[in-house]
């Protein structure tokens, strides 16, 4: 299995990413690059972190017409695994592959600090062997965090969202005023998974916590397990 | 010339222009006259400071790279190497604090990666006037705003620096940046055009107007009554782009190609190519009508003297022209063929064919003038605060009071509006202890930095001031486990040309030279901001020290903020015998005054080696220098820094006067906690580093308690500091 690191101009937590799965979790990694259309040997795309061409314009907005995306759609289709973190995440509701839109956050600021998420659906291969209910440490540091779903029917899951450290979700847990605490969204079959907090920079005791090193670990057991593409 | 007095107009005297007629045996041309107008800046050329700085100790074991580089490196084992240089945007920040602030960082980040060496962090050592005053909380809020959007977004994270306020810097805020940068030894690279024939490629942004006079107009005069009227002077920063120039040069240094690398700052293309060709010895020819411009119609004049950001300068041999080109493309930035270096020292200039200025590389470099400007040492506060002065508040009020004051509130506001993570190497995050601490992947080491000053003490004794300004880094460092390695240097000054602030400059070298001498911490760069003042006003002689350290296994580091309950809390050092130039004196009293005490050299270092051992032992994890505020602020530090909330209780023995006794900040002191069993290792520690070492109580409880001689004197409870400290800086 071989995951791939989405390289934008701009990106910048490309190389955080490839340190966690690569030397971390002990898992085959490549960068991709921003114009590459071929991701035959790519097992599942990472999204990383960053300002995507300086998140001139919106967010995420350029980065969701470079040519890798149109490559990431298809590999998406096909049921394989997509995780956007932060950055990523916002070139993923730019690009249709998830709904919604990553609004400023509601205190106008960028936010960098400790927060705390629960977890709601492990029916996703980057949850999978996280009980619903339990609690990750995981850092945010974003400045257009605040997640708001599209007006009508909610086509997606919620897989995390902020909480205490205790798991209880309240308006004071929540960095950016998303709706409804969200603070990671899945599509509807769990393959393609946007958060705003940084997995990668939770992966090793040194730097205070090793929960995010699970979902990279998940997504791992989950493609070794044989499952089918969901 | 048309001009009866041209020298004026590129803010030189009539004697340089003489100098400058006699180096040529002619008369410069109006671009000439440009290049020597900014080479020969006081920003540029150090005139004023030179032999001042040459006093200062710049050569050790541990240096690789000392002053007169992009940036000094260090070496740290391993075959690595470590690149940090501070430089200041003063006034830039003065007039546009976003960008002013912004393009601070993207030109020091420049210096560390023209070095082939890659940032891993930026600190920021920031002054300002009373918060509480309106344009003093524009030019903060917009520094602060223009950091955070321009260092976020390269993905260097902010870790650590300092946010003073005072009213000697309302009009003249101080914007002090500093970058620490990671390299193998094996691919240091350094500005140099050396190799007749070599190219000379201009990469990263196009040139445009902006900053046209930065350096000659801007930085090295004071300001008069209009500073907006300056605000073109100011550039503007494309930190998308230096990101991707960041990832271009890495990449491009990794191959034997390239020769050197040379920023693009202050002065600009005429920097840049006369310093790279100054340091190899050599010449270099270029073509103005080759450089890529935003906008049409520029002369080489604008060109030669732009300041737009986000340039470099590369130097590749001519067989590699093209494959460093191809890196730069795949990157999407121009990497453009702008002449070649040449053997007759000389920079020649040329606009379609045509030779349209020629002056010697040395002239415009070490040919500068320099100055011996008449000085006088300014006078140094000596006035005793005899106690009874003014009758003291309550202690527990007076802490209260202080831990809510600007200068001493909870910075996380700021901190938290920077990403201090990014590149996931930061351990210990700003705030959580004296200094930032950065692991070393691959390797067990990690690095600590501090960028800290005192103009406060500066003003009221500049050679003592220094000396407790170097010591405090060097115990910063110690607190978290780390060995000092070296210093680089921003020294933010007033008008050179009044004779008691040359005064305070000079005293300020002697007494960082007397410093560095003594704790083994050579300077090995830096940066000088004179004409510091607006209207008059003189900002503090404010030297600000960055310095680097060492930690063998980064595992092993420790925090200020209070771990366990039950561990027992002890001070290593000596000192807490008087007022003088205490903040205390300043803040509850409204007296400025007292002596700066002295630095205690053996005492100092015997304090660090004791702190660092025991914390490579693995015994400390908890370690908060006594500084500012004294033991009362130090502790009150450690339960607000505490992850757990904890308070202490501490009984202070052989003092009766609770002010002095909280309050003072002389000597040199580390307080640390050691769990139970740990307490005989740490005697035995402290014996053997002949360091003082007294118990005054133990970690616990929700309350910050002190006795003195048994009897409580104080009592606040962690939570109500808390609520003091967290609203300081709303």
């Amino acid at each position: 299995m071989q995951f791939g690191v989405v390289r934008f101009y701009g990106s910048n937590c490309d190389w955080d990413c490839a340190h966690v799965i690569g030397r971390v979790a002990g898992a085959p990694v490549r960068f991709v690059r921003h114009d590459e259309d071929d991701l035959a040997d790519i097992d599942c795309v990472v999204l990383p972190g960053g300002f995507s061409y300086g998140d001139y314009l919106r967010a995420g907005a350029m980065a969701a017409h470079t040519p890798v995306m149109e490559a990431v759609r298809t590999f998406a289709s096909a049921g394989r695994p997509v995780l956007g973190i932060c950055n990523g995440f916002q070139v993923l509701c730019e690009a249709g592959l998830l709904p919604g839109a990553l609004m400023v956050n509601g205190g106008l600021r960028f936010v960098c600090h400790p927060t705390h998420v629960r977890v709601e659906d492990n029916e996703t291969p980057f949850t999978m062997p996280m009980e619903p209910g339990s609690v990750l440490a995981l850092p945010v540091a974003h400045h257009q965090g605040n997640y708001q779903p599209p007006p009508g029917r909610f086509d997606a899951r919620v897989v995390l969202r902020y909480c205490d450290p205790t798991g209880s979700i309240s308006a004071e847990a929540n960095p950016n005023g998303s709706w409804d605490n969200v603070a990671g969204i899945a599509n509807l079959r769990g393959n393609v998974l946007g958060l705003m907090p940084h997995p990668e920079r939770a992966a090793e005791s040194i730097l205070g916590s090793r929960d995010g090193l699970g979902l990279f670990e998940s997504v791992r057991s989950w493609w070794e397990g044989g499952t089918a593409y969901v | 010339m048309s001009d009866g007095r041209p020298w004026e107009a590129v803010g030189l005297t009539q004697e340089e222009y003489r100098a400058i007629c006699a180096e040529l045996d002619r008369e410069p041309n109006h671009l000439e006259l440009g290049l020597y107008g900014l080479m020969w800046s006081e920003h540029c050329s150090y005139k004023s400071s030179r032999r001042h700085l040459d006093r200062l100790p710049t050569e050790g074991p541990q240096v690789l790279q000392g002053p007169g580089e992009n940036a000094g490196v260090v070496d740290i084992g391993e075959d690595m190497a470590v690149a940090f240089r501070i430089e200041s945007h003063n006034h830039p920040s003065a007039i546009e604090p976003v960008q002013g602030a912004a393009t601070g960082i993207g030109g020091i980040l420049r210096d560390i990666f023209a070095m082939g060496a890659r940032p891993i962090a930026l600190l920021d050592s920031l002054r300002f006037g009373d918060p509480a005053d309106a344009r003093v909380r524009y030019l903060f809020e917009g520094v602060v705003a223009g950091i955070s959007a321009y260092g976020n977004c390269v993905g260097v994270p902010t870790v650590g620096g300092e946010i003073v306020f005072d009213d000697a810097y309302r009009d003249n805020p101080l914007v002090n940046v500093m970058c620490v940068g990671l390299v193998e030894r094996a691919r240091l690279v350094r500005g140099t055009a050396a190799g007749t024939g070599n190219v000379v490629l201009l990469v990263g942004a196009p040139t445009g107007r902006d900053g046209i006079h930065g350096a000659s107009l801007l930085a090295s005069r004071e300001f008069d009554e209009n500073p907006g009227d300056m605000r073109p002077a100011v550039q503007v920063g494309d930190p998308f782009r230096e990101k991707l120039l960041i990832e271009a040069c890495l990449e491009a240094v990794q191959s034997d190609d390239v020769i050197g690398v040379n920023d693009l700052g202050a002065a600009g293309l005429t920097s840049a190519c006369s310093e790279t060709a100054a340091r190899a010895g050599s010449g270099m020819q270029i073509d103005v009508g080759r450089v890529p411009r935003r906008e049409p119609g520029m002369n080489p004049y604008e060109v030669m003297l732009s300041e737009s950001q986000e340039r470099m300068l590369v130097i590749v041999r001519p067989e590699g022209v093209a494959r460093v080109q191809s890196i730069f493309r795949r990157w999407d930035l121009a990497a453009v063929e702008i002449g070649k270096v040449t053997g007759d020292r000389c920079l020649r200039v040329f606009e379609e064919g045509r030779e349209v200025a020629a002056v010697p590389v040395q002239s415009l470099t070490d040919g500068a003038p320099t100055y011996d400007r008449p000085w006088k040492s300014p006078e140094v506060e000596t006035s005793r605060w005899e106690p009874g002065i003014a009758q003291g508040p309550d202690p527990g009020d007076a802490l209260t009071e202080m831990i809510g004051h600007p200068a001493f509130a909870s910075r996380r506001p700021v901190f938290e509006q920077y990403d201090h993570m990014v590149g996931i190497n930061t351990v210990l995050a700003p705030g959580a202890a004296d200094a930032a601490v950065m692991r070393v992947k691959g390797t067990d080491k990690g690095i600590a930095c501090v960028a800290d000053g005192d103009g406060y003490l500066c003003a009221l004794d500049p050679r003592r001031g220094a000396e407790r300004s170097v010591a405090e880094s060097y115990r910063n460092l110690s607190s978290v486990g780390a060995r000092p390695l070296a210093i680089t240097n921003c020294l933010n000054f007033g008008n050179p040309e009044i004779e008691e602030i040359m005064g305070s400059f000079v005293e300020v070298i002697e007494g960082m030279r007397t410093a560095c001498l003594a704790l083994d911490t050579p300077v090995t760069g830096g940066n000088v901001s004179f004409y510091n003042e607006t209207r008059g006003r003189q900002v503090h002689p404010t030297p600000v020290i960055g310095m680097i350290g060492l930690l063998d296994d980064v595992e092993r580091h420790a925090c200020s903020g209070f771990l366990r309950a039950g561990e027992r809390l002890f001070i290593l050092g000596r000192g807490g015998e008087n007022l003088g130039a205490s903040q205390y004196l300043r803040l509850v009293h409204g007296i400025s005054a007292g002596p700066v005490p002295a630095v205690d050299y053996p005492l100092e270092r015997s304090v660090g080696l004791a702190c660092r051992r025991a914390i490579a032992e693995g015994i400390v994890r908890t370690a908060h220098d006594v500084s500012h505020g004294g033991l009362g602020v130090a502790l009150a530090e450690c339960a607000l820094t505490s992850p757990c909330g904890l308070g202490a209780a501490v009984d202070l023995s052989g003092c009766d006067d609770p002010e002095v006794a909280f309050f003072a900040e002389d000597g040199s002191r580390i307080l640390v906690a050691v769990s139970p069993e740990f307490a005989p290792r740490l005697r035995e520690i402290a014996a053997e580093s002949r360091c003082p070492l007294k118990e005054i109580g133990r970690v616990g409880g929700d309350h910050l308690e002190i006795a003195l001689e048994g009897s409580r004197v104080l009592r606040s409870s962690v939570q109500e500091l808390r609520n003091a400290w967290e609203r300081g800086l709303e």
